[in-house]
């Protein structure tokens, strides 16, 4: 199965390849169907992500894609299932005009790459895109256009760079 | 520099800096709380941060329930339960069994949570022990597993929003119809990031049980948290329930020249029942704009109103009648103590001699896992907070959310109706706790 943990087997969100283009108000609901999730399998999950909405989700996604979103992405539950069914499908990052709160923080302590960019809405399904991390930029490579970013805080960025919330903690109580 | 908000104190208070909003702060957590969704993956966090055999931060402090998924639908769902007892037990944590209720319920009922203090439970609803004047907040499961360990989490000092209302509410129209109408003012992510901090002489008359609902639900236009300040009212309602002495003096309140995001000024008086239509909470209309449309589900319970006095409401609606013929009530008490009551005042019997059916504590139908589906086609009317696509179900059903007072009234008829011309036992809120010894 998917280690959520092995943050460095996961795909590199600088490589282009396809996103997946969703509207406003995506929930945890309508990402990970609550009847599934009795698991915490990323991989059982992730046969399970969008399978409601866009039912072809799950079985066509390939490692390296995109989840692309409008605005509010990740509303409703905290469950943690939602961003780790997109783990476990080898989503490489989400691109969001703006996350529910909780989301947000869920990914970023699982290593999920996610940038909030109000250009989003450019984006259309199936454009090859890659996220820059480090510029801050969503590039699309079908309409040759590129997108601003909102830069992580600095706290986040330590976060991340430390590897996640889990070894950030892991390196205090071995402090 | 101007005052501090009832948020910024209270981070700056468990962070030992000086929090103002915008900055991130590393504070000591007071209770943390998962159930049987959310804990597994905890569990998993924990052990992988601080080892199978580590204490937790204060296991007395700790609190895991089995209220998803309970009793268990499947096997799956049984072996989380087992993981939930199995941890709880090695670790000396608090832990509420199938049938003690909804985590948000036993948390307030059992005084795990008092004012002043920082919350954390891997359930975004964790927001309703604002009600009470705590800082209560939503995490995600690997938040939780860390913090088990630790003791400590990191947070953004939220902007706070204060919702200000004043007047008496007419009759019939209670704290889930102020809420819904925030939520359809702001919008679905207006409080995004930010704390909701509701006041004015309406939110000083409520109950707590009443405030606990705006609390809840304030996750349901972002908010980080929701909080009403704690005063006598807050302490009166928790030495009754939880026969603990509660200290006020430990409690934060904002300043006069706190700094708020934004001041939402309302007129209690002028508010007509609300309806959310589905599917999304922020489409609050008055109940007169959706009267009319017809049922095939009404459900009472969830953490937001699933308590003894938001069931007596119903009741009192349904005593001496029968639903309507083309409807099916599910009603599912938030709490076993709010079972108790029900057995012992002869509200149970109200509602089975009506029709409606009794479900043992816990979620019950709420977030779609069983015990009352809804299929295609159908069309719920719910005290619930959410009524997202296929919430409750089928993609093609859809969810109302209202107060109980409308559900009950629409029970009777079948479809939405105004609860303003039905007598209810309105804000009466001793009567929980003189039923039983």
């Amino acid at each position: 199965m998917t280690d959520p943990s092995d943050t460095t087997s996961r795909p590199d969100p600088s490589e282009p390849a396809r996103a997946w283009v969703f509207g406003d108000n995506i929930d945890t609901d309508q990402i990970t169907p609550s009847r599934f999730i009795v698991s915490s399998d990323p991989d059982e999950l992730a046969e399970h992500a969008f399978e409601d909405l866009r039912p072809e989700f799950s079985e066509t996604v390939e490692p390296g894609d995109f989840v692309v979103a409008g605005e509010n992405f990740g509303s409703g539950s905290s469950r943690e299932h939602s961003p780790l069914s997109l783990v476990g499908a080898g989503v490489s990052g989400v691109v969001a005009q703006s996350f529910a709160r909780i989301f947000f923080r869920n990914a970023i302590n699982l290593g999920l790459p996610v940038l909030i960019c109000p250009g989003a809405d450019a984006i259309d399904d199936g454009d090859e895109i890659h996220m820059d991390l480090d510029a801050g930029i969503v590039v699309n490579h079908t309409k040759d256009e590129q997108y601003d970013a909102e830069a992580l805080p600095s706290f986040l960025q330590t976060l991340v760079e430390r590897g996640g919330l889990k070894a950030y903690t892991k390196a205090k109580l071995d402090r | 520099m101007p005052g501090k908000t009832l948020a910024e104190k209270l981070l700056s208070e468990k962070s030992g800096s000086d929090a103002r909003a915008g900055d991130y702060v590393e504070a000591q957590i007071d209770v943390a709380m998962a159930h049987d969704i959310t804990g597994p993956l905890a569990f998993q966090t924990f052990h992988e941060v601080a080892g199978e055999d580590a204490d937790l931060f204060a296991p007395d402090r700790t609190i895991f329930t089995i209220d998803h998924h309970a009793p268990a639908d499947g096997v799956q769902a049984a072996n989380n339960h087992n993981a939930v007892r199995d941890f709880a037990a090695k670790h000396g944590a608090n832990q509420f069994d199938v049938g003690d209720g909804i985590c948000h319920a036993v948390l307030v009922e059992e005084g795990f949570v008092k004012p002043g203090d920082l919350v954390i439970g891997a359930d975004s609803h964790s927001t309703t022990y604002g009600g009470i004047g705590a800082f209560g907040t939503g995490v995600g499961s690997t938040d939780l597993g860390t913090a088990l360990a630790t003791g400590e989490l990191w947070f953004r000092v939220p902007q706070t929003m204060r919702f200000d209302v004043h007047g008496d509410l007419q009759d019939g129209v209670y704290a889930k119809d102020l809420i819904l109408r925030f939520i359809g003012d702001v919008g679905f992510d207006g409080c995004t990031y930010k704390a909701a901090e509701y006041t004015g002489s309406t939110i000083e008359s409520l109950p707590v049980h009443e405030r606990l609902v705006l609390s809840n639900m304030a996750i349901e236009m972002g908010g980080k948290t929701g909080i009403v300040p704690p005063d006598e009212r807050t302490a009166e309602y928790l030495e009754r329930q939880t026969g603990n002495d509660i200290d006020l003096s430990d409690a934060f309140h904002s300043d006069d020249d706190a700094d708020y995001e934004s001041v939402h000024t309302y007129d209690a008086t002028e508010l007509a029942p609300q309806v959310s239509k589905p599917s999304n909470p922020e489409n609050a209309v008055d109940v007169t704009d959706v009267e009319g449309t017809e049922i095939d589900q009404l459900f009472v319970g969830t953490c937001t109103n699933g308590r003894y006095e938001d069931i007596k409401i119903v009741a009192d609606i349904l005593a001496g009648e029968t639903l309507a013929p083309n409807v099916r009530m599910v009603v599912v008490p938030a709490s076993k103590s709010v079972y108790t009551h029900m057995l012992h005042t002869g509200v149970f019997e109200t509602l089975t001699d009506a029709g409606a059916i009794i479900q043992n504590a816990g979620c019950g139908p709420c977030a779609g896992y069983h015990q009352g589906v809804l299929g295609d086609g159908d069309i719920c009317l719910a005290t619930a907070n959410r009524n997202f696509p296929g919430r409750e179900g089928s993609m093609d059903s859809e969810v109302y959310l209202a107060s109980p007072a409308t559900v009950g009234a629409s029970a009777l008829y079948g479809e939405i109706t105004d609860p303003r011309d039905i007598e209810t036992n309105r804000y009466d809120d001793t009567i929980f706790a003189e039923v039983l010894p």
